[in-house]
């Protein structure tokens, strides 16, 4: 009996959370935001999400794309097939470690930020001030820090995978001696614009929306004590970092798989 | 004495600006109010007093609308809050204003930026316009020479005053005070009390403050209500309340560590507990 | 921190973020927007076609002229049907006596289709291309007096002539057997 009122409470609870971020999610987006008192709360969260998170990318990415190189090229000198190492490289990249490591990264990077810094503001009664002066915390707290989740991630998966592949070419090609040549046009050859890359940006677009979700609403949810707040930023990363991994698997299987 | 304090807030009942009507309210199993009354009169200083615990934040939450109440009704200048739709309510907000007990201003603004954000938000006043008001507010709470620091420059009770130049930016009717004074030094208790007084006679408005703090608040309050075990235990003026005979109210009021309300939370017999192993 | 300096820098991000797509689809994928032009679709039977995959590309002397759309089974002959896609340049330009092979690049590359193209007589192309008043020249007559009767191949038409993948196993066995018979 006891075990079953556990296996009750949990999935009632389960299923209330759920609806409570489904509608923390609707009640920021059902509005558009006013452009003019809108767009500077978008660019500074553009700021804040996206730009600051450039460096950490980029360098991941470099580094990622040059471990990469180095790792295919030692196995498939095996077969006299070094040649391919840019298919290689750029496949891997653009279907999976782009979108997937850009993800995980963004998680620990800016989704711990925001469930912190909303954690935070509930905290110290900023959102309920907020709602006593008449303006709509979802609208002007969740709302932009949403879409410039929703934005940046798939951009810095792009230069994720585009820095990585310069890192491949650089130890590819500069150090392991592959022909420059035929490094870049087998890759061509092999990568394909619809298959590829966009459904790489597909797959971001869709880790960018359970990623951010996921953070605004352990911060917008969270008990609003030191303690709560920590547990909060950490389930952000360890559930949004399950989810994206979960996701990548179901969007291969309905993209690649055919 | 009894009589005539609810005969005295019979009388205010006309220029009521918040009326709370036989409201019930009760989180999770626990009911905080049972069919509890009262009403704050336009243009005074109310004080909401009671022991800790006791769900006096709940209540201004209420008022604010940001609870429902399970039964009974709210009214804010004649209007129904628990049954208003969400842009009326928003539009109700706009008449009222709360200072909460951590300030809770934006910790990513200025001072300046913190008291002009509700005038930027719901007015469409040009910046300079905004600039004079917001330094108006500044020089009535004694911080315009502040204006440029960060929130988190900021003392305590330098920024509860803050707030509460942001909290009068929009000239409310009614100002809600949540422990105005918790955990203030004498000196900024003192500037607080007057500043409360002075903005309550000066532009005229009503205030709620929600306190424990029995010397400050009986100094400046009107109108008294004082809350405990789940509904208002005695109103009337401050003389009243000193000269009220309920037990309850006296042993609030004169602080007594032991009364009707008890020292030891209820449990079970302290010699059982010593006795019985394992039990806690 | 202004507000320019934020607009600036935010502008920078988006301003790599577009770099980053371009060097992406240009760099690396070259093939894809410029192969995504018009396409006709080609059919071929084989008995075998080893490890050939849909994406596969067709070439034409090396040269890259379209991809392996699907591979499918004949619904009552039971034999590996592939459908080609082919550049639209190149419709109407090969007779029905091209011949397609399933090839591979390497020894353990990929498995490709080459195509060695029979080109197509001018009257066959117009007819192909719809152009039937045209078509009816001397030319024509000539090839109706030698018996040639080739067509144009044309979207949806099989291809007649094909070559299956040579399979390992097959290719041992078969060298053992003849070993045997020796």
């Amino acid at each position: 009996m006891d075990f079953l009122q556990k296996l009750g409470h949990k999935t009632l609870s389960r299923f209330a959370s759920l609806g409570r971020s489904t509608r923390m999610l609707i009640g920021a987006l059902v509005n558009i935001p006013n452009p003019r008192k809108g767009t500077p709360l978008l660019i500074r969260q553009l700021y804040m999400i996206g730009h600051q998170s450039l460096l950490i990318i980029m360098v991941s990415g470099l580094f990622i794309g040059m471990v990469l190189a180095l790792q295919g090229y030692t196995v498939l000198v095996g077969y006299g097939a070094e040649d391919s190492l840019g298919p290689l490289v750029a496949l891997s990249l653009l279907r999976e470690l782009g979108p997937v490591v850009t993800a995980l990264l963004f998680a620990g990077r800016a989704g711990s930020a925001l469930t912190a810094e909303i954690g935070l503001m509930k905290a110290t009664e900023q959102l309920s001030s907020l709602e006593m002066m008449a303006i709509d915390p979802l609208k002007r707290v969740i709302a932009p820090r949403f879409w410039a989740g929703f934005i940046s991630m798939p951009i810095l998966a792009l230069i994720f995978s585009a820095v990585a592949i310069l890192g491949a070419h650089l130890v590819g090609v500069d150090w392991l001696g592959v022909d420059s040549g035929s490094f870049w046009s087998i890759m061509q050859a092999q990568v394909s614009f619809e298959k590829d890359i966009l459904n790489g940006i597909i797959k971001s677009f869709v880790f960018a929306l359970v990623v951010t979700w996921i953070a605004l609403y352990k911060g917008y949810d969270c008990i609003p004590t030191s303690e709560g707040i920590s547990k909060a930023t950490t389930e952000t990363v360890v559930h949004s970092s399950l989810a994206v991994l979960g996701f990548d698997f179901l969007l291969t299987a309905v993209m690649f798989s055919g | 004495m009894a009589k005539l304090a609810e005969l005295d807030v019979e009388s205010d009942l006309s220029q009521a600006i918040v009326e709370i009507k036989d409201v019930t309210f009760s989180r999770g199993e626990k009911t905080i109010y049972k069919n509890m009354s009262f009403s704050v009169p336009k243009g005074k200083i109310t004080a909401i007093m009671g022991p800790s615990g006791i769900g006096k934040t709940t209540m201004l939450r209420l008022i604010g609308g940001q609870l429902k109440p399970d039964s009974g009704d709210i009214l804010f200048e004649g209007a129904s809050i628990p049954n208003m739709t969400r842009s009326a309510l928003y539009d109700a907000r706009k008449n009222m204003s709360m200072l909460f007990q951590s300030g809770a201003l934006f910790t990513d603004m200025s001072v300046f930026d913190n008291v002009a954000f509700p005038l930027r938000e719901h007015t469409k006043l040009s910046e300079e316009l905004i600039r004079l008001v917001v330094l108006m507010k500044l020089q009535a709470v004694g911080l315009r020479g502040a204006s440029e620091l960060m929130p988190s420059e900021l003392s305590g009770g330098m920024a509860r005053r803050a707030a509460l130049a942001r909290a009068i930016a929009l000239d409310p009717e009614l100002i809600m005070y949540d422990e105005p004074f918790a955990g203030q030094d004498p000196i900024s208790m003192g500037v607080l009390v007057k500043l409360i007084k002075s903005l309550n006679e000066v532009l005229g408005l009503s205030s709620l403050i929600v306190t424990h703090d029995v010397t400050e608040v009986l100094s400046i309050a009107e109108h008294v209500v004082i809350i405990a075990e789940q509904g208002v235990i005695g109103s009337g003026t401050a003389e009243e309340m000193l000269a009220h005979s309920s037990p309850l109210v006296q042993q609030f009021l004169q602080g007594l560590s032991d009364g009707p309300v008890p020292f030891h939370q209820p449990a079970s017999p302290y010699e059982d507990a010593l006795l019985t192993k394992g039990a806690r | 921190m202004n507000t320019r300096k934020i607009e600036i820098l935010v502008g920078l991000f988006v301003a790599l973020g577009v770099i980053a797509f371009a060097v992406l689809a240009l760099k690396v994928a070259n093939s894809g927007i410029s192969g995504s032009g018009e396409s006709y679709l080609l059919n071929a039977k084989f008995e075998n076609i080893g490890s050939l995959k849909a994406r596969a590309p067709i070439k034409v002397g090396g040269v890259v002229i379209g991809r392996v759309e699907g591979i499918s089974i004949h619904p009552q002959e039971f034999v590996p049907v592939v459908n080609m896609k082919i550049d639209a340049n190149y419709e109407c330009q090969f007779s029905d006596t091209t011949s397609v092979s399933i090839l591979t690049s390497g020894i353990l590359g990929e498995q490709y289709l080459g195509i060695s193209p029979v080109i197509a007589s001018e009257s066959a192309r117009q007819s192909c291309l719809g152009n039937e008043a045209a078509g009816s020249s001397e030319a024509d007559e000539l090839d109706d007096l030698f018996g040639v009767d080739s067509k144009a191949l044309k979207n949806g038409d099989m291809i007649a002539d094909t070559k299956s993948a040579l399979v390992l196993e097959e290719l041992i066995g078969q060298f053992l057997f003849n070993q045997g018979g020796e």
